[in-house]
């Protein structure tokens, strides 16, 4: 496959993913500039959470080019491989390893190497811990700092999946549906620390929350049945009709 | 050597004794002659009852094989008196020889005596006068005969069959045999001799392939070459068999297969349930058909027939009894927990395995075919037994049952809801604990009748099943898991392939290189030949 | 690397070790000094008996790495037990020398009694220890690094998994049954006289290879130990219960999977080295998937992802199969271990030793922190 040079940090074109004849993405085109924060929007079913795994390599496209910073084409690597290229990934879903304390699924997602025998190897360091100390109190979850991930509650998960992603240090970072389940403030919480984030590196958030797009104040794609139907500010697209059409009609 | 030398010479000699007396014809002088050869008996002298058995051979007469097996049992008895000549068929009765009707019995009656040259010649003449027997397979029999020994004695006795026959397939066997005769005969003449290379030809199985690559060097050099063509025709016809044999056998042991797993493409493939006592449940339905046909043995004999088509729903039943008691007993509290499953319905499978072995003993029971299912057929040249061929039929049968249960009956669709979207169907008023019973309980039944089957071709004891439930789990995620079909084409293709494979690597090696394959093909195709995509695979 | 052993040895650990080391020094003086009149006299029999059951225990402590702590359950442990098996087997096969019956100086009994007129290819270097030894852990490994590798690149997980396990161990099985195969088909490997010069049979060589056995079970606890206490063993766990979020995290979880599945069949390698002289035999039947399967259920039994439970279940189940098989209860065996299987599942998930640390750390935590901690999620399935 011949790769495009571009400038963006993450191209996506004409993307098409189908389940048993489903279409879930659409000829589906976007391109995410480096250092962007960008907020993805659609109805359910639109295609969010599948594009995320197109980019992550959970998914394979049928069709379409997936290009990282120009010269990764990601269709053709594995998950491991993507994580390992800097795209850091927040799931819909939160998932945390419930055996582990909240502390450990923090170690295991610090930046480090990742291979077998480092991990035998492996010492604590005083740097690390600081780190993780760090990041408890970025989440908030310096109390639960031994408590197995397990027994927390859905929005401290949501916390610590975002800790996770920050341990990580990626240079892209995918974010499904980061304050489900979270009050106002925290919702509020949120966004700052995003917008933190995106100080040095790039943002792909998707959100139903429209208060929260709101409050991030960036570029806003609007998917429907796996195609880009508008993109924009969010007045822009808050007032594009077919995307009124499709979250009030039918 | 003297034995076959003397053995030629008699039926040289019947031969053309019965050529002389079908040339002659009539009934009256056959009937003559008849008389006049009974009399020779009368004498009880080894040179005339010699004489007395060709004549007798040659005469045709409807009694002649009765008499010379009396002699053969030393039931032919003379009145010295009257020089009368009886057939003893009890303590006081006989049979008038020349009549074959019952006659009182003289006072004082001799046993013609016979020593080792008349047994042999008592016997030669049994095998030319089968031949002309009136009964069909016995006729058929003795032309096989012919063609395996090719005695040029039978020639003239064949010639006078083939004339005779009204029934194509023996009037086949006998022209084959005469064939076989004459290519063997070395004074024949060319022309017969490449018939005769055409009519074994025309038989083409293993047996016509040994007569004609074992032909006597000095044949003429035509027949050699007609031989040698025939010989490679017949070789590539009967690989053309061999495969049709292969793809048969195959074909059977796949539909075993598929009866064994059909159970578990349920349980497993539906569910999600992984069952190792599923071989079990085959099992008791093996023992409820002995169980079955025990009853049936001890109480009404007359319906032996009957047991299977008997022997069906009580498997269905208590196999699928058992079943619901171990779904709401075990399974039901280990949902989403598929390796803890696993353990459990292992421990119940040793439970089971001895629960049987105590009640019925460690030893393989026994069950038997009933008469529809026993006996084969020839199809070209190969043999299809009749109970293969009902597994098949029965197991397809089975298949199509079951993919119309799930289809159109409300249980099936109910069952396809609560798999799909458990909580949906919940709150859609189905009662999921009641679905989940009804189909464990479904697919450990139809186990129950694979039971039923494998009783007809298996030993039953009590490890029937621990052979199956290896090969079952492969069919079904071989075929792909949760798909029906995918299991139909799943079994057929092991079995295929496995029956393919043994000729070549034996029957241990091919079961080995099957399980090398399937873990290879494991590893292109995880999901199975026929994966079902979507979300609710990777849940 | 001394970090790792100190990380890796808690209060349990070392306590457990002593035990080990211990037995491995006191049953055999109790045997071998004191008289037999003596009420603490240790009688052979019950040296080698209890010696088997240590092989067993490292086979369940190979089982509980992969099992319990990165959720792959193998049902064709066995299958890498009888080969280590097969490995000393054939290296005594190879001591006997003229002493057979045949009293050939290369071949063994069966390869006379086949007509066989020279040593197949892999029977050679086995008359050396230190091959053997090799092989050993060389062919059990070797088969578990490329069955692993193709399974788990594949990403053949769960039930899955199990299942071509089990069939792996029924192939083998096949195979060593047959004659031609070249390890004495049905009968196997026995009649062994020397193990490194000493009488198999002898008292001293039975008290040494059980010390051997306690000392191997050890070494491969402190092993397993190091590994679930580093960073490694944490990755693992993480595998074990959300192997797709660790590739997202960067891990190439195919890699860890693939050395513990072989580090762990090379264990179980050895624990049926071990094994074999203690028990006189060994024949195809150490392949049949019930042994496997039965493995499993001492780790469960004990107690999954402790280490130490999987020895202990090992032990217990074991001592009480002898008790039974050998008494007037015998034919209820089975349905005691097929109530065992089920029982455990339904009723003690943790195992013994799980059930008991997860009570204890209850209780301390509760007396710390009134209430304050909610209950911790049971075990989930190791998928
Ligand atoms: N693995 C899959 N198999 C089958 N269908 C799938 C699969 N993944 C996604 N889909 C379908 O593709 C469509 C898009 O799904 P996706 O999860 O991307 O939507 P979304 O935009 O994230 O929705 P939501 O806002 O509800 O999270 C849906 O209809 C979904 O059912
Ligand atoms: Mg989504």
């Amino acid at each position: 496959m011949d790769i495009r040079t571009t400038t963006a940090q993450l191209y996506l074109d004409n993307v098409t993913v189908s389940f048993d004849g489903f279409r879930a993405l659409n000829a589906l085109s976007l391109t995410v500039e480096s250092g962007e924060m960008r907020a993805i929007i659609g109805p359910n079913g639109a295609g969010k959470t599948t594009m995320m795994d197109v980019i992550t390599g959970k998914t394979r496209p049928d069709e379409g080019d997936v290009v990282f910073e120009g010269q990764y084409d990601l269709t053709a690597r594995d998950e491991t491989e993507i994580a390992t290229l800097g795209i850091g990934r927040k799931f819909q879903k939160p998932t945390v390893f419930d055996m582990h304390s909240v502390e450990d699924n923090l170690l295991l997602a610090l930046k480090a190497d990742r291979r077998a025998f480092a991990g035998l190897q492996w010492r604590e360091s005083e740097a690390q811990m600081r780190r993780i100390d760090e990041l408890l109190g970025i989440v908030r979850l310096r109390g639960a700092r031994e408590r197995l991930a397990g027994s927390l509650s859905h929005g401290q998960k949501q916390w610590l999946e975002i800790g996770m992603l920050l341990a990580q240090e990626p240079k892209l970072l995918l974010v499904d549906e980061p304050v489900a389940g979270m009050t106002d403030a925290e919702t509020h919480q949120t966004a700052e620390l995003l917008k933190e984030i995106n100080r040095y590196k790039t943002v792909i958030v998707v959100e139903h929350d429209m208060t929260f797009v709101r409050e991030l104040g960036v570029k806003v794609t609007c998917l429907h049945e796996g195609a880009v139907i508008a993109e924009g500010t969010i007045d822009q697209v808050s007032e594009n009709e077919r995307v009124i059409e499709v979250y009030l009609g039918r | 050597m003297r034995t076959t030398r003397d053995l030629l010479i008699a039926l040289l000699f019947i031969g053309a004794c019965a050529m002389a007396a079908l040339t002659a014809g009539s009934v009256p002088a056959r009937a003559q002659g008849f008389d006049a050869a009974l009399d020779k008996f009368a004498a009880d002298s080894f040179s005339d009852t010699e004489v007395g058995i060709a004549a007798v051979a040659a005469s045709g007469h409807a009694m002649a094989a009765r008499v010379i097996e009396a002699l053969q049992n030393a039931r032919l008895q003379v009145d010295p008196a009257t020089r009368k000549i009886y057939i003893r068929t009890g303590e006081t009765a006989v049979l008038d020889a020349a009549t074959g009707s019952a006659a009182p019995a003289p006072a004082e009656l001799k046993t013609v005596r016979i020593n080792n040259r008349l047994r042999r010649a008592i016997e030669a003449a049994l095998g030319g006068l089968t031949l002309l027997s009136p009964d069909p397979a016995k006729r058929f029999e003795a032309a096989q005969a012919v063609f395996k020994s090719r005695d040029a004695a039978a020639l003239a006795t064949l010639d006078a069959a083939i004339a005779k026959e009204t029934d194509g397939r023996i009037r086949r066997a006998l022209t084959e045999a005469r064939a076989a005769v004459l290519l063997y005969k070395p004074d024949a003449a060319e022309a017969d001799k490449l018939a005769a290379v055409a009519a074994v030809k025309a038989r083409g199985d293993q047996e016509a392939l040994a007569l004609l690559s074992g032909l006597p060097v000095d044949a003429p050099a035509r027949v050699a070459q007609a031989a040698k063509d025939a010989v490679g025709s017949i070789q590539s016809e009967l690989a053309m068999w061999a495969t049709v044999q292969n793809a048969w056998y195959g074909l059977s042991l796949g539909s075993v297969l598929l009866l064994a797993a059909i159970g578990l493409a349920i349980t497993f493939g539906v569910m999600g349930v992984i069952n190792m006592a599923h071989g079990e449940m085959v099992m008791i339905g093996a023992y409820v058909t002995f169980v079955v046909q025990d009853a049936i043995r001890a109480h009404h004999p007359g319906l032996f027939d009957y047991s299977l088509l008997i022997a069906i729903p009580l498997a269905f039943l208590v196999s699928g009894f058992i079943g619901i008691l171990i779904e709401r007993g075990i399974i039901r509290f280990l949902y989403g927990r598929p390796l803890e499953t696993l353990l459990a319905t292992w421990g119940l499978s040793l439970i089971l395995q001895q629960a049987v072995r105590t009640i019925f003993g460690p030893t393989n029971r026994e069950v038997g075919n009933p008469s529809w299912m026993s006996g084969a057929f020839e199809l070209g040249q190969i043999t299809v037994t009749y109970n293969r061929l009902w597994i098949v039929v029965f197991t397809l049968a089975v298949f199509v049952a079951l993919l119309a249960l799930l289809r159109f009956t409300r249980m099936g669709l109910e069952m396809r809801a609560v798999t799909q979207n458990r909580a949906m169907a919940a709150s859609m008023g189905i009662r999921t604990s009641r679905v989940d019973a009804l189909t464990f309980g479904l697919g450990s039944g139809i186990a129950g009748i694979a039971g039923v089957a494998l009783s007809q071709i298996d030993n039953v004891s009590p490890n029937l099943g621990q052979s199956y439930i290896i090969d079952s789990f492969l069919v079904v995620v071989f075929g792909g898991v949760g798909n029906l079909w995918g299991t139909l084409v799943g079994a057929f293709t092991l079995g295929i392939a496995n029956k393919f494979l043994e000729p070549f690597a034996g029957a241990v090696l091919g079961k080995i290189a099957i399980l090398v394959l399937i873990i290879l093909f494991i590893q292109k195709r995880p999901r199975g030949l026929f994966a079902l995509k979507g979300r609710a695979v990777e849940a | 690397m001394n970090g790792l052993l100190i990380r890796s040895l808690d209060r349990g650990a070392t306590a457990f070790l002593a035990i080990v080391v211990a037995a491995a020094m006191i049953v055999p003086a109790l045997n071998l000094l004191l008289p037999e009149t003596s009420p603490l006299h240790v009688p052979t029999y019950i040296v080698s008996l209890f010696g088997k059951y240590v092989c067993y225990a490292l086979l369940a402590l190979s089982i509980d790495l992969i099992w319990g702590y990165c959720g792959i359950l193998s049902l064709g442990h066995g299958a890498f037990f009888a080969l280590g098996g097969y490995a000393m087997g054939m290296y005594l096969m190879r001591q006997i020398g003229t002493r057979g019956v045949y009293a050939h100086p290369v071949l063994p009994d069966f390869m006379v009694f086949l007509n066989w007129k020279e040593l197949p290819f892999f029977w050679y270097g086995f008359d050396h220890f230190a091959y053997a030894a090799l092989m050993i852990v060389l062919v059990p490994g070797v088969l578990a690094f490329v069955f692993g590798w193709f399974a788990f690149r594949s990403r053949v997980t769960g039930v899955y998994l199990s299942i071509i396990t089990q069939a792996m161990t029924f192939a083998l099985m096949l195979g060593f049954f047959r004659n031609n195969f070249g390890f004495g088909g049905n009968n196997g490997l026995t009649d062994f006289k020397d193990i490194l010069g000493f009488n198999v049979q002898a008292d001293t060589t039975r008290a040494a290879l059980f010390a051997a056995s306690c000392l191997f079970l050890a070494l491969g606890f402190l092993v397993c130990r190091a590994l679930v206490s580093s960073k490694f063993g944490k990755v693992l766990v993480a595998i074990r219960d959300a192997e797709a979020r660790t590739r997202f995290l960067g891990y190439r979880a195919e890699s860890y999977k693939l050395f513990v599945f072989t580090l762990s069949a090379c264990m179980a390698g050895v624990a049926g080295a071990l094994y074999v002289p203690q028990v006189g035999i060994i024949n195809p039947s150490e392949f049949a998937p019930a042994n496997s399967i039965e493995a499993v259920i001492w780790v469960a039994v004990g107690g999954r992802g402790t280490l130490t439970g999987a020895v202990l279940g090992a032990i217990l189940v074991n001592y009480a199969k002898t008790t039974f098989t050998t008494g007037a209860l015998a034919p209820y065996w089975l349905f005691v271990l097929g109530g065992l299987f089920i029982a455990v599942t339904l009723f003690l998930p943790r195992g013994i030793v799980g059930t008991l640390s997860h009570w204890w750390r209850e209780r301390r935590a509760r007396g710390e922190t009134a209430g304050e901690i909610g209950g911790e999620p049971a075990p989930r399935p190791a998928e």
